[in-house]
């Protein structure tokens, strides 16, 4: 069983929050859905390596080459907001906590 | 112009041949959606000016006659980035995301001269089974308007089906090409991991997720799959081929095939009515010269397990990059930077978004990470493993696509677990990153059917053959919704 603090505890580490209505209606599917992968512990695995990727991954290089980079104001076009073409964001440290 | 009463070759002739001007053809595409797309609901965002333009040009130059594609309209499944023309992944999150370059495929799709007419509906971030994930609207399947149209390429396959557009571009990270191309009774490709460029792709899971095509028929399913094929140097998993065309084998025939039906297909869970329909299939086959044995792929019934760990471990990984900061939905009134991700994040995502994050971040959390993550990685071996055991002996594997015909929208989606086994039949070939198609096999109560068509690693030409003459041999591809036909 998965508790409604582990289900809180994990919103943090994934930068969500909810509230406490919806963390309880997540935590009752996160079991559901737990529950439906745990029988992947029924499946003898001893010796089986792992597969995280199926093509061969190499090392590709290329030459070290200058090219034109995105222009700035076209890079800014998705930015909530800037100033002085620099994207804004809220200050990092909480004045409030202070 | 009708898209059910022709074919890409068709168009390509009277194009080329001066019969057919690609304006008049996408601004006719133009009135279909206008007209038909308000019940379908299939586009988020129309390119018609830009489509105008390109469309006029291509009259000017002349469309080459090996050029097979020029001057023929597409869609785009709304999670692939054009140039230009908003991208929203169907989600709150990039609702008025304009990318400021073409993912890989869609360049491709340009430099063989297609017209884009627009971007196509979705669950959001690819995640679900029927379009309801969508942030924006419900599309609807196009044989019954009160069911889903499947997902999460639904607004892809219903715009096909409905004959709003010859051709569109889905992707597939668990079955969203295949499941959707089932429900709505049309064709779709995905092809193997490594075969067409992710680049420019808003990434689900990455080691699964792959670009392919959904079409009204098998050889408009090859020509639009040999388009955008081809190694990339901006994605490292695609894989170096030389040229090759993917519809080679098309009209050969399945004489002396070997076709593999596994038994775990067919069993518990599955419509019977709908395994019916695939046995006739097989049936078929056999009268057209192929071999079709049943054969067991054992650990089939833990591959929806093993995916939803793996996929939502890399979803989880893959959408940090939505922080509110750069592009995308920032929330207002916040007080400092973690105030920015934590709100911008729970307000821009969708549950289901959130759901597989949560699962995802759980299951690579410290404690978590041996008995969920790398079990599933290790089962998802034994899956791969069963797969190239049965192609020791068997060119080809045949399955249905889903356990089931469209269910009605609102059915499922309270109900995430019932939700993800309705991908049961498709996941498996993602893990182990194969190449599979959907064809129409036929109707059970009105609703269209899917036969699944799984080949070894690269060998689309396989599936192609064989699916074409699945589809000569039947007329199911030119049944259309409405009966018009």
């Amino acid at each position: 069983m998965i508790s409604k603090e582990e289900v809180a505890h994990v919103a943090d580490l994934a930068r969500l929050k909810f509230t406490d209505a919806e963390l309880q209606t997540f935590t009752g599917q996160m079991d559901e859905i737990i529950g439906m992968v745990d029988q992947l512990a029924e499946v003898d695995t001893t010796d089986v390596p792992e597969t995280t990727q199926n093509v061969l991954l190499e090392n590709v290089m290329r030459e070290d080459e200058a090219t034109l980079v995105t222009p700035r104001d076209e890079l800014m076009k998705n930015v909530p907001t800037e100033k002085d073409g620099l994207i804004q964001v809220p200050a990092i440290i909480d004045k409030e906590e202070d | 112009m009708d898209y059910f009463n022709t074919n890409i070759d068709q168009l390509h002739k009277d194009l080329s041949a001066g019969k057919l001007k690609s304006a008049d053809l996408t601004a006719d595409t133009f009135k279909q959606i206008a007209d038909k797309d308000k019940t379908v609901k299939a586009f988020l965002a129309l390119n018609e000016d830009d489509a105008a333009k390109t469309a006029a040009a291509i009259d000017a130059a002349g469309v080459d006659a090996d050029k097979v594609l020029a001057g023929i309209p597409v869609g785009i499944k709304d999670n692939i980035v054009t140039d230009g023309l908003t991208t929203t992944a169907a989600s709150k999150m990039l609702a008025n995301f304009v990318p400021i370059y073409d993912a890989t495929v869609v360049k491709k799709l340009k430099d063989a001269g297609m017209v884009i007419v627009g971007k196509l509906n979705m669950d959001e971030f690819a995640m679900g089974s029927s379009t309801e994930n969508s942030a924006m609207q419900t599309t609807t399947n196009a044989w019954d308007k009160t069911k889903v149209p499947g997902g999460s390429s639904g607004g892809s396959a219903a715009a096909v089906a409905a004959g709003e557009i010859p051709a569109a571009l889905g992707s597939d990270t668990g079955g969203s090409i295949r499941q959707p191309a089932a429900f709505n009774g049309i064709v779709g490709f995905k092809p193997t991991y490594g075969r067409v460029s992710r680049w420019g792709l808003i990434a689900f899971g990455s080691s699964l997720d792959a670009i392919g095509t959904l079409t009204r028929s098998v050889r408009d399913g090859a020509h639009l799959l040999n388009a955008i094929i081809g190694e990339d140097e901006r994605d490292t998993t695609t894989v170096p081929r030389d040229p090759e065309d993917l519809g080679r084998n098309i009209g050969k025939g399945v004489k002396g095939m070997k076709i593999a039906l596994p038994e775990e297909y067919l069993g518990k869970g599955v419509d019977p009515k709908v395994a019916a329909q695939i046995e006739k299939a097989a049936e078929q086959y056999k009268a057209m010269g192929a071999t079709v044995e049943t054969v067991s792929l054992p650990h089939t019934k833990y591959a929806v397990a093993a995916y939803y760990i793996i996929a939502s471990s890399e979803a989880s990984s893959n959408l940090q990059r939505f922080d509110g900061i750069r592009y995308g939905y920032r929330a207002k009134d916040v007080k400092n930077l973690t105030d920015v991700y934590v709100k911008s994040r729970s307000e821009g995502f969708g549950s289901e978004v959130k759901r597989r994050i949560m699962l995802g971040t759980y299951s690579l959390s410290a404690g978590m990470y041996d008995a969920h993550f790398r079990q599933a990685a290790k089962v998802r071996t034994l899956i791969a493993r069963d797969f190239e055991n049965v192609f020791k002996d068997y060119d080809l594997i045949m399955a249905p696509t889903t356990p089931t015909t469209a269910f009605k929208i609102g059915a499922k989606v309270t109900d995430p677990v019932t939700m993800y086994m309705n991908d049961i039949l498709t996941i498996p070939v993602n893990l182990a990153g194969l190449p599979a198609a959907s064809v129409n096999a036929g109707f059970v109560d009105g609703m269209p059917v899917g036969l699944q068509l799984i080949a070894k690693p690269f060998a689309e030409a396989t599936i192609f053959q064989a699916a074409a003459a699945f589809e000569d041999a039947n007329d199911y591809m030119q049944q259309i919704p409405g009966g018009q036909n």
